[in-house]
């Protein structure tokens, strides 16, 4: 029988130091307390696949130390402005910066989810994306004349963590219309959810909502942590936080005030 | 951007909005990615113009956006040609319609890094009609040469791609883009031909007489305002406020 953890801190074991960790785009539902409970922990060289892009988890996991490699499409905080610490951090040198393109993320994750090799991808050829990536391959098709396209690895993470509105008591997550997450779920060995509230009943019992769950058999741990997206939107069910992230944008304009933010909003344990 | 220059009745992201969207035409299906506010505004006036035509998908949009198999719809979409238009921005823009979205300087030692390349290198190739649109018209954006190609303006003739750039709408003008080139189709109200010449870092062709960008008609403003404005408030809180002032309370909950 399934067994909810204990605490958040207990869900997140398996995220080991240098593992490779896949987390969704900000609309998906972003795991963001869990995020924080890692810099609390003090998670060392993840490799962060953030499919396809990333905004406040990635800058502040950058920011905190947490991440070696980040393979992602972009980073940004949206209409609050660029990403401080990751811009910091990749002018610095100070990670391994996997330049991809939305397609080629999901296309690699796809290619894991199905236990083959490698994905084909239309586009790419004459971008210097693929200059600066020499684990993808231009082949010609062996169904076309003269017809070249682009080969993707497949990306297998050791861990997908995401956060959902809601699972029930036999480790089904219910994921509604955010299907990328069953995809990341499919294509990691193991994913971590945290989620808004436990359903009474199982989810897979109801055809309607039995659509949009993402069955127990792939999940390795479950923490109930409410508002677990914060300051970062739930869609359906909350917003966004805009005057925290106004606040984030400016603190972490600098390192100081980076280290600032940390203090109050991360090792405080405070709010949400 | 935000003050209305006393000599016009129209705000600068509301004639860039009209531009673009007699650009979209008539079509089935327009995307819209991340950072677009003027374009997402274009594409829900197209939509209203159009009484529902064409299907509109914003991608950060819950209510805009009807796709249900996840993220990867929307490529999965664009690589069969069901995506009609979509747009692009660039932290630099050359003359080949080359777009950076990455750095400049060099990839290893940037002097400035963007964001990141989001779709562009495969968008950019399946989509048949993509419009280029960088507010900001200056040789620091639009320039001879971009130090990193994001997403090429054109291929060699064996590789796939039934799309890529139509036109690029800046601050100052509209270009269009054809066999490699880019041409200058009209400048905007208050701009002047020279200004383009002084702030465009690439060489382009133009008639012997540019014509100037007509204003949004009033029908249009009434429309972009009190019907399209609303919509976008959703995805563009900030943008909704500064340009329409329309109220952040429509997105809550």
């Amino acid at each position: 029988m399934f067994q909810l953890a204990k605490s958040l801190d207990d869900a997140l074991a398996t995220v080991a130091d240098g593992c490779l960790l896949v987390v969704p785009r900000e609309v998906s539902g972003v795991p963001m307390a869990a995020t924080r409970a890692l810099i609390r922990r003090g998670v060392k060289r993840l490799h962060l696949v953030a499919l396809p892009t990333s905004s406040l988890q990635a800058d502040l996991l950058i920011g905190a130390g947490c991440i070696e490699t980040l393979e992602t499409s972009a980073v940004s905080l949206g209409e609050f402005g660029p990403a401080p610490r990751f811009i910091a951090a990749v002018i610095a040198g100070a990670i391994k910066m996997k330049d991809a393109t939305c397609p080629a993320l999901h296309a690699a994750l796809q290619a894991a989810e199905k236990g083959v090799p490698f994905m084909p991808l239309r586009g790419l050829i004459g971008s210097d994306l693929l200059k600066y990536r020499d684990d993808w391959k231009v082949i010609d098709s062996p169904f076309g004349n003269s017809d070249p396209i682009v080969l993707l690895p497949a990306i297998k993470p050791d861990v997908a963590l995401i956060h959902a509105p809601m699972a029930d008591r036999f480790g089904n997550v219910w994921i509604g219309r955010q299907r990328e997450l069953a995809t990341m779920a499919h294509a990691a060995a193991k994913t971590i959810a945290t989620v808004e509230k436990i359903h009474d009943g199982n989810l897979l019992d109801d055809p309607v909502l039995a659509a949009g769950t993402l069955p127990g058999f792939y999940i390795e741990s479950i923490a109930v942590t409410e508002r677990g997206a914060w300051p970062l939107p739930l869609p359906d069910f909350y917003p966004a936080d805009a005057g925290h992230l106004a606040e984030y944008a400016a603190l972490a304009a600098t390192a100081e005030g980076f280290t600032d933010y940390l203090e109050r909003y991360v090792y405080e344990r405070r709010a949400a | 951007m935000n003050v209305v220059p006393h000599n016009q009745s129209f705000r600068s992201e509301e004639l860039l909005a009209d531009v673009i969207a007699r650009l979209i035409g008539d079509c089935r299906h327009v995307a819209v990615g991340n950072a677009s506010p003027i374009p997402a505004t274009a594409a829900l006036l197209a939509r209203e113009r159009g009484n529902g035509r064409p299907y509109v998908s914003l991608l950060q949009s819950r209510k805009h956006n009807f796709f249900t198999d996840g993220a990867r719809e929307l490529f999965d979409c664009a690589g069969q040609g069901r995506i009609d238009v979509f747009f692009l921005s660039g932290g630099q823009i050359d003359g080949q319609g080359n777009v950076n979205l990455v750095s400049t300087g060099s990839y290893e030692y940037p002097k400035v890094r963007f964001p990141g390349s989001f779709g562009s290198a495969y968008l950019y190739y399946v989509v048949p009609k993509v419009i280029l649109f960088r507010v900001e018209h200056s040789r620091r954006t639009l320039v001879s040469k971009v130090d990193f190609i994001s997403a090429p303006g054109a291929n060699a003739a064996n590789v796939y791609r039934p799309g890529g750039p139509i036109a690029l709408v800046t601050n100052r003008s509209l270009f269009s883009f054809a066999a490699g080139r880019f041409s200058l189709a009209s400048v905007h109200p208050g701009h002047t031909v020279a200004e383009v010449i002084e702030n465009t870092g690439f060489d382009f062709d133009r008639p012997a007489t540019v014509p100037e960008t007509p204003a949004p008609t009033p029908e249009t403003l009434k429309l972009m305002r009190e019907v399209v404005a609303p919509q976008l408030a959703e995805v563009y809180p900030q943008f909704a406020a500064q340009v329409f002032g329309v109220g952040t309370a429509a997105v809550a909950g």
